[in-house]
């Protein structure tokens, strides 16, 4: 009986919190939603799918939502791209390609409100540094987050500078883990570097990008601190994405039940990619 | 040096060239940062700006620091991340071990849990654990901090790795010889998989130290905020003018993990990696 009793007591402790902090909140989640909770008047009651009806009527709601779509797809299209590429590149074990590695991975370990931060002065309309370099080559100064034109592509340039580090170790050690022989067979063949790529590299890795596509989805539709440092959402809501929208309606509005609303929004999206995610990942164990 | 290599580093050239303006758009944005933190007003914002400060001033990090109560921030920054860590390996270890060496019913199922809590972002559970938290009484606490991160999914993967790898017969052999579980596991397996808690504690202090959207929502006083989010407050007080004085602030939070990154860049970013593809 002893025996059997003993793995549960090994991870018990640790499953217990994940249910308390993770598995419990969401039908949390999901039943404020059905209220009209706020942090203001303690009397809470039920008021079935009006917050619903409420979120979907708003257009401000629709365009948070393209802003969120906006951002993922060229944050995830820009990172892929310029990952492949800085991966390939500096995939070469010499003194000055492994400094390049640990540089451009720089990034990724300082906190995001301090990146948000510098590349807010940096982006500086007047004494930032890129206008003064723009001036340099002759180019009219740029607004920048100031302006609802370029907010968001402001937003997006600062993630993908963030991130892009990551991702290209990531798909670096994935290139250093396909077998040297297959190129050897393909320089016998005098195959040029470009085919090569395309041909062997690509196809051989792509299991692991595809991975790398759902967990970058998904952290792009996670984005706020950015927002919330940069631009507030703004100007003229240019760059209001879900999470900042959901926080703004919690906490500035004091509307909870609508926020977690938005939320259950999120959960949807987030469950949704999720399942693909785990779709793919049983097959490519099945087929190992 | 001969014509030959001469002739192959002069076609290296471009690719060097290359490479170095990439490093530099990657590591510069800090060393502007830095240099910034040093610099007085009208240098910082003068026209062409300076690429090293004229005179040195060390004035801006007194602001800053005095901007606010920043001892405190730092301190709830320390307590915070140190909780986490300590807690997450309590809860890990064993959750790890039970998951790695024992068959027991339901075992998928709960390892699903482990999955979901992976997956789950913060982002999401917010709100119900701000209220949670709430109705605790704990909200003048720093425990909304801590306890949400107690149970570290990726760790509990990760451990769980290692502990699958060690070789059957080593057990076997420690059982003949009477060993207790519990000498199983602190003799045996924890010194094997030392280097895989290396690896989740830097990740667990990287991330902890840096988190903003957490604390940003749990707290709404200054002597439980960590040192993210008073210096995300500095913006707001200096406003977008005095940025020899907030670069000075970023500089105070940054350095600390810039300083471990340099002493351990390989462990984190295996860290790190690893997180990736699991």
């Amino acid at each position: 009986m002893k025996k059997k009793l003993y793995p549960y007591l090994l991870v018990g402790p640790a499953l217990a919190f994940m249910m308390v902090f993770v598995v419990y909140p969401m039908f949390y989640l999901g039943y404020i939603s059905l209220t009209n909770w706020n942090l203001i008047n303690p009397n809470k009651k039920f008021v079935a799918l009006d917050n619903y009806k409420e979120l979907f009527g708003r257009e401000e709601f629709y365009q948070t939502l393209w802003n969120t779509c906006t951002y993922t797809f060229w944050t995830v299209l820009l990172i892929m791209t310029v990952a492949l590429l800085l991966a390939v590149w500096f995939n070469k074990n010499t003194r000055f390609d492994l400094f390049g590695q640990l540089a451009i991975f720089t990034p990724h370990i300082v906190a995001l409100v301090s990146v948000a931060m510098v590349w807010l002065w940096l982006m500086d309309p007047d004494a930032g540094l890129l206008n003064y370099i723009l001036g340099l080559f002759g180019i009219p100064p740029c607004g920048w987050l100031q302006s609802s034109k370029t907010s968001m592509m402001s937003i997006i340039l600062v993630s993908v500078w963030k991130s892009v580090g990551y991702y290209t170790l990531i798909i670096l050690s994935a290139l250093q883990g396909i077998p040297k022989e297959i190129y050897e067979a393909a320089a016998l063949d005098n195959t040029p570097k470009w085919k090569q790529f395309f041909k062997i590299t690509l196809p051989i890795i792509s299991p692991q990008l595809f991975f790398l596509l759902i967990v970058m989805t998904i952290g792009s539709f996670k984005v706020f601190e950015t927002v919330r440092v940069m631009t507030g959402g703004g100007p003229n809501f240019s760059t209001n994405v879900l999470v900042y929208y959901i926080y703004d309606y919690a906490f500035n509005n004091m509307k909870l039940g609508f926020a977690a609303a938005a939320g259950m929004v999120l959960l949807a999206i987030v469950g949704l990619v999720t399942v693909v995610y785990f779709k793919m990942l049983s097959k490519k164990v099945h087929y190992q | 040096m001969s014509k030959k290599k001469a002739l192959r580093m002069l076609k290296k050239t471009p690719e060097y060239l290359i490479k170095t303006i990439i490093i530099l758009i990657f590591v510069f944005p800090f060393y502007w940062m830095i240099c910034t933190a040093f610099k007085t007003y009208a240098e910082a914002i003068a026209t062409p700006p300076t690429l090293w400060p004229a005179d040195i001033v060390l004035e801006n990090f007194r602001t800053a620091w005095e901007s606010g109560p920043f001892p405190t921030y730092l301190k709830n920054s320390v307590i915070v991340t140190a909780s986490v860590i300590v807690v997450q390996f309590i809860l890990m270890v064993p959750a790890a071990y039970g998951f790695a060496r024992f068959e027991f019913k339901g075992k998928n199922l709960l390892f699903s849990i482990v999955l979901i809590a992976f997956m789950m972002p913060s982002q999401i559970v917010f709100i119900p654990v701000y209220l949670m938290m709430a109705r605790w009484d704990l909200l003048g606490t720093l425990l909304p901090q801590i306890l949400p991160f107690a149970a570290n999914a990726f760790g509990i993967f990760l451990l769980r790795q290692y502990f699958m790898q060690v070789p059957e017969e080593i057990i076997e052999a420690a059982k003949l010889d009477n060993a207790k579980e519990s000498q199983i596991m602190f003799r045996i397996m924890l010194p094997m998989a030392k280097s895989a808690m290396m690896t989740v504690a830097l990740f667990s202090f990287v991330s902890q130290w840096n988190d903003y959207f957490w604390p940003l929502v749990m707290t709404n006083d200054d002597r439980l905020r960590p040192l993210t989010v008073g210096i995300a407050m500095l913006k707001d007080a200096e406003g977008l003018v005095n940025w020899h004085v907030i670069m000075a602030g970023n500089t105070i939070l940054v350095i600390p993990i810039v300083i471990i990154y340099i002493f351990a860049s390989r462990q984190i970013v295996k860290a790190f990696v690893y997180s990736g593809i699991k």
